[in-house]
């Protein structure tokens, strides 16, 4: 192998072991969210440290990587947006453990119906199924699965949209809540939030991908 | 009155359909190539693809060799410099070129820059003087010798002599200057200096240059022209090039996984 090849793949390893644990991390933010789990949000709090160890570590091997082989073409192309990807994967970490600190903030269980109607639980899946598509994506060097992602997000930024009409009423309504659920407000918001990283991901990866595949099939 | 406006050149060098031999060993096959004025075209390509054979076409200079033959154009401004009208000596004034190994004479700095001018006969002492100084400033070279013009350029260290050679082509206004490795015999800071030349330059001239230092090409050039077994595989932005190239083999070569 080339060496800068070599340096390639463990950028590449590191990054899809990146995706995975973001994905992870969001997943359990939903399960704590939604059960009102404590525990997990603990545990996602904790690994928050995992995740920005290895933002670092990416990070390092890109400056290494072109500190060293100046690369060019696709080996340029597939550094640059690493480290676009890199960051945005860890803004989502940031995201997650945001989620699980608000779990221990919130007094009393929000209630099942108020979740519903904000499309809570829908918010989350999404969010997860755009990490979902990332990962499956990347992992099989796929862009075109990257491209659906797009339509998720557009959902993410509907419901963000919808979700201070429905929070506002209900606490008209029941005004002792307020506390709780402005957690739940920020917690739909920093969901939106994570589909715009996850576009950006999207993005940066087929900017990377798109030329190689188009060039690979003449 | 009518206001004329000036009609520039869409191109200043065109080739057209160059084929070209050394007795029967076809080294450059059917290159056709459009390059704007005052940009910097980075020629580049593994060894013996024929950058500097298609460089030299550019001013003749392979008129000399024995066996080399061609077909096809070359047009400087619009008009075929191998049309037999044309004085060959007086095109080596518009073109002028830069080697890779600094090849000052043995005399002395002066002698050197002034050379092509005592050649075209003037010797008034000032207007030599005055073009030394021009030619040795636009080279960067001024401040550093203008206090010794009479040493020998053998003298110089190689970045320096580069930069005599550089004021030397100058010295005879040319509008194209045509470069084959003219930093590769030389340390980071001499090159550097070299390329911040080319930068600077590119405001009057047409540069071309050949270079097998691929960060060199990505550094000072617009477009970069990637050859291959004498033919044009890839002509575009050096941006382009470097980042998003089209072809296979540009891509395999620019990043070292040839063969
Ligand atoms: N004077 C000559 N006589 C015969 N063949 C020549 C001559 N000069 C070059 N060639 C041949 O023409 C081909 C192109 O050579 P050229 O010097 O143009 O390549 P190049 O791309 O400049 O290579 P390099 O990067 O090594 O300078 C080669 O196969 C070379 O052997
Ligand atoms: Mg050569």
């Amino acid at each position: 192998m080339n060496p800068i090849e070599v340096e390639i793949e463990k950028i590449n390893d590191a990054v899809l072991e990146m995706i995975e644990l973001v994905k992870a991390q969001l997943s359990r933010s939903r399960d704590s969210f939604m059960n009102s789990d404590e525990e997990l949000a603990h545990q996602i709090i904790h690994t928050e440290t995992r995740v920005n160890s290895l933002e670092l570590t990416i990070d390092k091997y890109c400056e290494n990587t072109i500190a060293r082989f100046s690369p060019v073409a696709t080996d340029l192309r597939f550094v640059v947006s690493m480290l676009k990807i890199n960051s945005d994967l860890e803004r989502i970490g940031d995201y997650a453990e945001s989620i699980a600190d608000y779990v221990l903030n919130i007094n009393h269980k929000l209630e099942k119906t108020l979740m519903d109607n904000v499309r809570t639980d829908e918010m989350f899946n999404l969010a997860i199924e755009m990490l979902e598509l990332i990962a499956d994506a990347y992992a099989t060097d796929n862009s075109k699965k990257m491209k659906k992602l797009f339509a998720k997000d557009k959902v993410l930024n509907q419901i963000n949209k919808e979700k201070s009409q429905v929070i506002a009423e209900y606490v008209l309504a029941n005004p002792s809540t307020i506390h709780d659920c402005l957690y739940l407000h920020s917690t739909i918001k920093k969901l939106e939030r994570v589909g715009d990283h996850a576009k950006n991901i999207a993005e940066n990866y087929i900017f990377y991908s798109d030329a190689k595949v188009l060039k690979h099939k003449k | 009155m009518v206001n004329r406006v000036m009609e520039t050149n869409k191109f200043k060098i065109q080739a057209k359909d160059i084929h070209a031999y050394y007795g029967t060993h076809h080294v450059i096959k059917g290159i056709d190539m459009d390059i704007k004025p005052n940009s910097v075209t980075a020629f580049i390509g593994p060894s013996g693809c024929g950058k500097s054979t298609f460089l030299r076409l550019i001013n003749r200079m392979n008129d000399y060799i024995e066996g080399f033959t061609k077909t096809g154009d070359i047009l400087l401004d619009d008009k075929n410099i191998y049309a037999s009208n044309v004085q060959v000596e007086q095109l080596r004034k518009e073109v002028g070129m830069v080697f890779q190994k600094p090849n000052p004479f043995p005399k002395s700095i002066f002698e050197n820059v002034t050379y092509g001018l005592k050649i075209q006969g003037i010797t008034n002492k000032s207007d030599l003087e005055e073009t030394a100084e021009r030619s040795l400033r636009q080279a960067a070279l001024w401040e550093e010798v203008k206090d010794d013009l009479k040493k020998s350029a053998l003298a110089l260290s190689g970045g320096q002599q580069q930069r005599l050679c550089i004021a030397r082509t100058l010295a005879v206004e040319p509008s194209v200057i045509l470069m084959d490795e003219p930093a590769s015999a030389l340390d980071p800071i001499s090159t550097a200096k070299i390329e911040e030349l080319i930068f600077e330059l590119k405001e009057k001239y047409t540069i071309i240059i050949v270079t097998h230092n691929m960060q060199q090409a990505s550094r000072v050039s617009d477009r970069t022209a990637f050859f291959y077994m004498g033919e044009l595989i890839e002509y575009g932005k050096t941006k382009q090039i470097f980042l998003n190239p089209k072809k296979e083999k540009t891509e395999n070569y620019i990043s070292g996984r040839f063969g």
